[in-house]
Parts: structure tokens; sequence; C-alpha cells
């Protein structure tokens, strides 16, 4: 992993230019353009609260009122998250005439992927700051913001890097990460409020790494205050940990992704 | 520079593994179920795509690397652009390398061909700043000035090329690794290409050359490899390799040139497909087939070499004798004996028969062995047509075999036409010509 990390940054300049690549040829041709990055989570933010403000009002605790700005929060770093994730699992066959044709360490374009969508979500987040504004809610908690980023973007890598070199042998993760991501995303509090839930769902959430991800979010942004510091950190020792998997297997299968794509 | 090769492959071997997607759903069940995702991965066949290669290759020198289709020349590329891995065996290349494998490979169509050759820069190991202090000369020498802010989805694929050998060639390498990129773009730019590889090579690069174009590696290069079904055939001289090769490739088509021999009169022998012979005599309405009485029949035709054995493949200037085994059950007292040769696309090369050439039929009764020997072969490279046939004087066919026999004419000379004369070249006064190298012609049929 040490190996890989000297890697990356070595090839610091190339991932630099093929996320702004990524960047740029990702709205080129459409009218919006990089507004597309301020709009899209404002038309989630849209659908999601006409479901659960008109057809399904008024089940959430007063706790996280006003709802849609709770919901914005989450709804922004979990986009980062799963995009980063479905968009790797392609990234690899999608690359796979860079991989087959040029040397080139592989690994570089799952990281493509996770920070192309970081700055996404940076490029969303004044949109979500506006908003607090106009709520009064911001709150100098606000500057522990790049902790739970910190976590998020160790945990979305690891899984990135071993999701993008899994597909190359099995097609099938494509096909059934759509669903999984889904799944997941009704299994973290982003919709709901995690202090809301008790009994057993409760201890199952726990186990979702995400979910104190989610809750540090709300928590720094929403509420205006931070004490979930132990769920915080144990997060980031297993991120730490699935990093270092993602790319111990990335690198376990690194010889065969060139003949496989 | 210090000394060594610039390249040295010992025992380079590559296997390439398969994986069967049927048993790829059992190992992905067994895989979740047990969690032995990685030791689970184990391939299901294993192709050899290159056994036990060893070469080197000087500093400073071109070397090709040549072999049919699917002899493992790509997946030597890829090993010493460190793309794969070897199997087995060592591999080092000294100094930076820059493989031009496919060109523009990596270039993002979306994005104008500016930000393309930053990153394809960037990519090929050059930094953001050399990038930029070669970009005009990449741009000049793409011949994209005018295009250059242009998304490259807007390029027609000779730009493409263009922008992609740019690029390759700028970044400098000390080993430059060229895969049969050199076929694409017009005339004009692949003679600027082959001028910029020669420029590598006064300035004392390492070229390697993967390639098809014989005459490139015999003009370009100074040490050739043959590679043979992922083995090393042969390794040296360009001339004497090129030779090797061609001789083994004639060797090849001879065998099915051979086998389409011996299975055409056979298939043809129906009843008359067509009118007698010289009904339609127009090269377009050339067709093959086989037809005539058969009081007199030609049962067998057989292509002779100078030694008396079969053979279908021949080099300019060798003898040919056209065998026909005839026999006729009952006796015949006007026969005629007739054989043309004719070009690949229907043109008569030559023809003649016992008629026109003033022999007095007598009587033909019985096995004969009829024999049209033809003492040196003035033909140029190409595949040749047979006519054989047995007829009465005033045409009627007792048995016409049309273009059923083939030979083919190999040759080093790219000399045009059908007719080779014989013939040299001489110069008196003021005239400077170097004489080509002397040099066999192919041998063929020594096993």
């Amino acid at each position: 992993m040490q190996q890989q990390l000297k890697t990356l940054l070595r090839y610091r300049p190339l991932i630099q230019s093929l996320v702004a690549r990524d960047l740029k040829a990702r709205y080129r041709g459409s009218i919006l353009g990089f507004f597309w990055s301020f709009i899209n989570p404002l038309l989630l933010l849209f659908t999601y609260g006409l479901v659960f403000t008109v057809i399904l009002p008024g089940r959430h605790s007063p706790a996280i009122e006003p709802y849609l700005l709770f919901f914005f929060c989450g709804i922004l770093p979990w986009s980062w998250f799963s995009a980063s994730i479905a968009e790797s699992s392609g990234v690899l066959l999608a690359g796979g005439n860079l991989i087959k044709k040029v040397l080139f360490p592989a690994e570089v374009l799952p990281v493509v992927s996770v920070l192309a969508n970081l700055f996404q979500f940076l490029l969303g987040l004044p949109a979500l700051l506006l908003c607090l504004l106009w709520y009064g809610r911001l709150s100098p908690s606000l500057l522990l913001l790049p902790l739970p980023m910190l976590v998020q973007f160790v945990l979305t890598l690891g899984l990135a890097l071993f999701v993008s070199a899994l597909t190359v042998h099995f097609r099938d993760v494509q096909s059934i990460l759509g669903h999984l991501l889904h799944l997941w995303f009704f299994a973290t509090p982003v919709l709901y409020f995690y202090g809301d839930i008790g009994g057993p769902v409760r201890q199952a959430l726990r186990y979702n790494p995400l979910t104190h991800v989610m809750v540090s979010y709300q928590q720094i942004l929403f509420h205006g205050h931070f004490d979930h510091w132990r769920g915080l950190s144990l997060t980031l020792a297993l991120a730490v940990l699935l990093l270092a998997f993602g790319s111990f297997f990335f690198d376990r299968l690194r010889d065969t992704l060139a003949e496989e794509v | 520079m210090t000394a060594g090769p610039a390249v040295e492959a010992r025992e380079l071997s590559k296997v390439y593994r398969r994986f069967l997607h049927k048993n790829q759903f059992r190992t992905l069940k067994s895989a979740i179920l047990t969690g032995s995702l990685l030791s689970d991965l184990t391939p299901d066949q294993t192709f050899t795509a290159l056994e036990a290669v060893s070469f080197e290759v000087a500093k400073g020198t071109t070397f090709g690397v040549i072999g049919e289709n699917g002899s493992g020349k790509s997946t030597l590329l890829k090993l010493l652009a460190g793309i794969t891995k070897p199997t087995r065996g060592t591999l080092r290349v000294e100094g930076r390398v820059s493989a031009l494998i496919e060109l523009g490979a990596g270039f993002h169509p979306e994005i104008s061909g500016r930000e393309n050759v930053m990153i394809n820069g960037i990519m090929l190991g050059l930094s953001r700043r050399q990038v930029e202090e070669r970009f005009r000369e990449i741009v000049e020498f793409a011949e994209l000035q005018r295009f250059i802010d242009a998304p490259v989805k807007t390029y027609s694929s000779g730009m493409y090329a263009r922008l992609g050998f740019a690029v390759a060639v700028h970044v400098d390498p000390e080993v430059l690794l060229i895969d049969e990129v050199l076929a694409v773009g017009d005339e004009a730019f692949t003679r600027k290409c082959l001028d910029k590889i020669g420029e590598f090579r006064r300035r004392g690069k390492t070229i390697l050359i993967v390639t098809h174009s014989l005459g490139l590696v015999e003009k370009m290069c100074d040490e050739v490899l043959w590679l043979r079904r992922g083995t090393v055939e042969g390794r040296g001289d360009p001339k004497r390799v090129v030779d090797a090769y061609l001789t083994y490739v004639a060797g090849g088509e001879e065998k099915l040139l051979a086998q389409e021999h011996g299975q055409a009169p056979a298939e043809a022998a129906g009843p008359t497909p067509e009118g007698p012979p010289g009904a339609d005599d127009t090269p377009h309405a050339y067709r093959e087939g086989r037809w005539g009485s058969r009081e007199v029949e030609i049962a067998g035709v057989r292509l002779l070499d100078a030694r008396g054995r079969e053979r279908h493949v021949y080099v300019p200037g060798e003898p040919l004798t056209i065998a026909l085994s005839v026999s006729a059950p009952s006796p015949v007292e006007d026969f005629v004996f007739g054989v043309g040769m004719f070009a690949a696309d229907g043109s008569s090369v030559y023809g003649t028969n016992t008629h026109i050439e003033d022999f007095v039929p007598r009587r033909l009764s019985g096995p004969v062995e009829v024999r049209f020997e033809i003492t040196a072969l003035h033909l140029v490279e190409g595949t040749y047509l047979l006519d054989v046939a047995a007829h009465k004087q005033d045409g009627t066919p007792y048995d016409y075999h049309r273009g059923l026999y083939s030979f083919r004419v190999k040759s080093h000379l790219k000399d045009v036409g059908v007719y080779r004369p014989e013939h040299r070249w001489s110069f008196t006064g003021g005239a400077e010509i170097d004489a080509p190298a002397p040099r066999p012609e192919l041998s063929l049929g020594e096993d």
C-alpha cells in the first residue's frame, strides 16, 4: 500500500489532469455545463422532498426540521459516495484501451473517479451552505467538516479500488452494484434521523460505516454541534483497513487487468 | 552512455490465462460463500504466447520483429513496454521507453486536442512543463494548428493518429517501441514518421519495430528477430532472416495450393457447365470448370520442379514442368494437347497447343504422359491459374480443365506486370549508382 501511495504521488500531475478532464468532459455539450453539479443535488432534493413532505408528510421528529435542509446535508455526501463507487466499477473496463496500450498504473483510474466526485461534492457544497445560511444554521462546527470528508474519502477509495478490480473479473458486479447501492442508501440515515431509530434496527445501522459518516455530517452541518467522535474514529480505523485491503486486492489482480479488460 | 544492451531478454515466457465464464459464476459463488476470492481465481485454460524467448538489443540499434499473426510479436512488445509482466524469465530495458502500440490510446473524445496532448504527454512520462515546452513542436508535427482546440471527437482518424504519433515521438524516449502503427495516415505523413524514426536512429536511440512490412524491416533494421508460435525461429541479419521467413511463408502457401490442387478435379467432374472454350474467352468470363466427352481423359496434372518433385511455389527463372497423365480407353486419331496460363485476374499470360505448334497427331491409346516443360519461368510474383486440355483439332473437347490448377511465383523483387524478361542494367558515363547487394533468389523446395 505504501508503494501504491508513492506511485500515486508520482503520478499526481496525471491524476490532476484526468480529474480536470473528467469534470470538463462530464458536462461538455450541455447548456448548463458546470451548473449541473449545482443543480443535480437540488433536483434530487426536490424529488425526495416531494415524496416525504407532500406524499408521505409529517412522520419525522421535530429534531430534523426543516426536513429538506436535513436531507440536503445527507444527500450531498451520499451522492459523492455512490457515484464514486458506481463509476469506479466501470472505469477499468472503459479505460481498457489505456491499460492495454499505455504503461500506466491502473489504480489511477478509480482514484480519479473518487476525486472527480469529490469535486462534484465540493461544487454542490456552496448551495448547501447558502441554504444553511438562509435558515440561520451556519455554526462554528462547520470547521469540523473536513473530518467526515476525510473518513469518507478513505472509505470510498478503499471500496472503489476493490470494486473496480473485481468488476474486471466479474462483470456481474456492475449489474448488481446499482441495486446494492440503492439498498445501502436506505440502510444509511440520509432520509431519516438516526436518533429516531431504536431497537434492533439501530443495532444493525451501527454496523454500517456510512451511518457514522452521515451522522457526523448531519451533526456538523445541520445540528451545529458534534459529539460523534467515537463512531467517526472507529469508522476511520475501519476505512483505513478497507483501503489497505482494497489496494492489496487491486495489487493482486493488477497483472491480470491488462489481459482481462 | 553506459555500455551494455538497451534491452536484454532471457528465457522470456508469457502464458495467458483464460477464465471461462461458465466456471466464473461458480467461482464467484464459492468465493462469496467461502470468502476465498483470491485463491479461487485459478485459470481454466492457458495459452502460451511466448516461450523461452531470449535476445539482446544493443544500444542505438534498430531491431525488427517479424512473424505471422499470432506469433507473439505484440505480446513481446507489451512485455517490453511493461504493460504486462512475463510469466517466466527476465527482461531488462534500460532508459525511458515510449511505446507506439496504439496511436492516441487514451485520448478523450470530448475534450480538445490541446488538453489531450497535455494528458497524453503526462501519461507517457513527461512533466507538465515539458509538455508545454514541446507543445508547439508537437502540434506542428501533427499539422493540426487549426484544429488543436476542437474536441478530438471531431478529428478524422488520420488526424487522430497524427496527433498520437506526434505526442509519442516528442516524449523523446531512449527506447522507442513501434507496433505496426505506420500503416495509418496518408503517404506524406507516413514519410514524415519514417523520417522521424530515421532521426531517432541518427541520434543513437534504440528502436524496436514490430511489423509485417518486410521491406521496411530490411531497409531500417540492423537486426531482425523472427518469431513463430511464440518461439524464436531466426535472428540476425535482416536480409537473411527475411528471406528465411519468406521461404517459410511460401512453404505454407505451398501446402495450401497443394490441397486445392488435389481436390479440384474431383469436385469439378460434373457435366459440362459451359459451352466449349473460346466462346467466352474474355477475362471476366473466366470461370473454373471441367468439361468434354472424356474419350481422352486427363486423369492427373502435376507441377514439377527441376528435380522432378511436385511443387506449387516457384521463384522466377526456375524451370517448371506440367505433367499430364492422359488415358484414351479406345484409340483416337484426332487429338490436340493444350496448356494455358492465366494471371489471378483472369487475363491470359500464355496459351499454346500442339496444333498451333504444328504437331501432327497420328494415334493415341492407353495411358500416356504428356509433359509441357518450361525451361525458365520468367514471371513476376503472383498467383497463376492453369488450363490444360485435350481436344480435337476443330476444338471439340475431350477433356478440358479450366483454371483447376494454380501455382505461385514468389520473389523478393516487387517488379510489376506479368512477364519478367531476362535482363540486366548497365550504365556508362557519369552515372553513380550502386548495384544491389548480391543475394540469391529465395530457395524453395530445399527441406
